[in-house]
């Protein structure tokens, strides 16, 4: 089974656009990779830039509106992502205890499978490879 | 925490740590069968003391400083009746490495520990059985009832099986040791071939099984990358994490709604898994970057990598494919192959071509019970318009198929050739 660990960075709602780990930071957080490349559990991996050189697309009445990052209400953001396939919960939690985190939040969240859904979902889903397929081509 | 939350967290302790502790012990006492036994007295504490105390903070260095103590006891009782040398030498090299010295150390030496032991796994003193199930269990980190479900058989079976393998690696005194100059690629082709062959067993239990059947292919994978790591420089071992990966990305194309068998060409390519071809192609790239010769492993992924570029079946590069199954026919040459080069030949030139090669197969005395080269025959038959001699290759194939869906679509092949669509 796939998870997702997300990084949660204490305060970087409010990072300046810009912003990047120190070196000190990365070479910690290397080691780390290394450790899930090594234990054969690692997929893929990304870090995000802050919200502030992002946007957000709000949804009010169906009706698309842009505001330009940094959030003000947001409370915790994303800084990143592993996705690990392990064979339980646990030991991805397990692998989520491992991570060098200093002031952060690393979320632990099952990655849904096609077969976790009763029939009918699957039949109404039925496109949503293709769609996954499809925009990691054109990426 | 509940004790059952904590049991759970153990499992999962143990699934990641029990590899390296082996092997890091493994480096200590030489003996398989100690170097298991001090583990596991190691776990069993674990089982003891977390649920009241929590889990540690380190909990890898937790178990191997608990295995260590366990160890220095063991040595301590032998010596006092017979004091070996070795064995006091031993308890040494144990007393000067410190617990936080011991975990940096065995950090820098880990790969080679892991490696180490995959070739202590995977020794050919072992039956390919025994390979297997030792390598699961050491370097998977997978329970004997885990092994047991994957490959249908009892759990006493495979529990007989790990039991004989250490002995027979104890008394034929096999060294923890990486083989070196001209054993090294026999050694390594043995190792390759166990995790290929766990990875078919899980391949070719399709839907409605014990879902620890397929598991068996990320358990392949995950043994595959590991070993990537610990051997980065040999292009084979690339070569088999790029089959795996990119055969692993089909698995949700390659079996339909109930649970048919969906033939390559006639699958649904956007339910590839894009994330598994990325990797397979990266894997094999690196392989490609050692320069070195192709081997079996990486002609196989070469080929699988020209369908997983082609964005429909039609795209497929089938000529690249016809050479790739030449090199592959020369270095590991096989009735086999030689009938996947002849479905190649058809596609890239014609039937006729493919046909060629196929006729010259039919007498071959491993391939008489196969039926893939009637099924083959019987579909290049058809393609050249010959029907009577088509059927009756397709109910040949149908009669020695032993997957029940397989048959009944060989049979509709047959029955559409008694009466084709526009002949």
């Amino acid at each position: 089974m796939r998870f997702m660990m997300l990084m949660i960075p204490k305060g970087y709602e409010k990072a300046e656009a810009g912003t990047v780990p120190s070196a000190e930071a990365v070479k910690a957080m290397m080691k780390y990779n290394e450790s899930l490349q090594k234990a054969g559990v690692l997929l893929a991996l990304d870090g995000l830039h802050p919200p502030a050189a992002g946007a957000r697309v709000t949804f009010a009445g169906g009706k698309a509106k842009v505001t330009d990052g940094p959030f003000a209400e947001a409370k915790e953001v994303l800084g990143g992502y592993w996705m690990i396939q392990v064979k339980s919960r646990e030991e991805a939690i397990e692998w989520a205890k491992r991570c060098p985190g200093d002031d952060c939040i690393v979320e632990v969240r099952q990655v849904q499978e096609m077969s976790d859904f009763p029939a009918d979902v699957q039949e109404a889903a039925a496109g949503f490879t293709e769609l996954q397929s499809g925009q990691r081509n054109k990426g | 925490m509940q004790a059952t939350d904590t049991h759970g967290a153990i499992d999962a302790v143990w699934r990641i740590e029990s590899p390296r502790l082996i092997a890091g012990l493994m480096r200590i006492v030489r003996d398989l069968g100690v170097a298991e036994d001090l583990a596991q007295d190691a776990l069993v504490a674990a089982l003891e003391q977390w649920p009241q105390s929590g889990i540690p903070d380190n909990p890898g260095a937790w178990l191997m400083a608990t295995a260590k103590h366990r160890a220095i006891d063991r040595f301590r009782r032998s010596t006092r009746l017979e004091r070996k040398l070795d064995e006091v030498g031993r308890e040494l090299a144990f007393k000067e490495m410190a617990v936080p010295d011991l975990v940096s150390a065995l950090d820098d030496q880990v790969g080679d520990d892991l490696l180490r032991l995959v070739f202590v796994s995977c020794h050919p003193v072992l039956s390919k059985e025994a390979q297997v199930a030792l390598t699961l269990r050491l370097l998977g980190g997978l329970t004997t009832g885990e092994i047991a479900r994957g490959f249908l058989v009892p759990e006493r079976t495979i529990a007989q099986r790990i039991v004989r393998a250490k002995r027979t690696l104890s008394e034929a005194h096999i060294p923890f040791e990486v083989p070196r100059g001209a054993e090294l690629s026999g050694r390594l082709t043995s190792v390759l071939e166990v995790i290929y062959l766990i990875f078919n067993e899980g391949y070719s239990a399709t839907s409605g099984d014990d879902w620890l059947r397929p598991a068996l292919c990320e358990d392949a994978l995950r043994l595959g990358r590991i070993l990537a790591e610990c051997a980065p420089r040999e292009p084979e071992v690339h070569g088999l994490v790029a089959l795996m990966e990119i055969q692993a990305s089909r698995s949700r194309a390659r079996v339909g709604p109930t649970g048919e068998p969906i033939l390559l060409l006639e699958q649904n390519r956007g339910q590839w898994d894009q994330l598994l071809i990325h990797r397979g192609l990266t894997a094999l790239e690196r392989a490609e970057k050692l320069g070195a010769a192709f081997g079996p492993y990486v002609l196989q992924a070469a080929i699988a990598a020209c369908h997983a570029r082609a964005l429909t079946a039609e795209d497929t590069e089938w000529t690249r494919i016809v050479a790739l199954y030449d090199a592959l026919a020369q270095i590991t040459p096989s009735p086999i192959v030689e009938l996947n080069r002849a479905v190649a030949l058809a596609m890239a030139f014609g039937p006729q071509a493919g046909l060629e090669v196929v006729d010259s197969l039919t007498s071959e005395p491993s391939l008489k019970a196969y039926h893939l080269l009637p099924s083959v025959r019987g579909e290049l038959l058809s393609r050249l318009g010959r029907f009577d001699e088509a059927r009756v290759e397709f109910e040949n194939a149908a009669a020695l198929t032993g997957n029940g869906r397989e048959r009944t679509m060989l049979l509709e092949r047959a029955r559409v050739c008694t009466n084709p669509p526009s002949a």
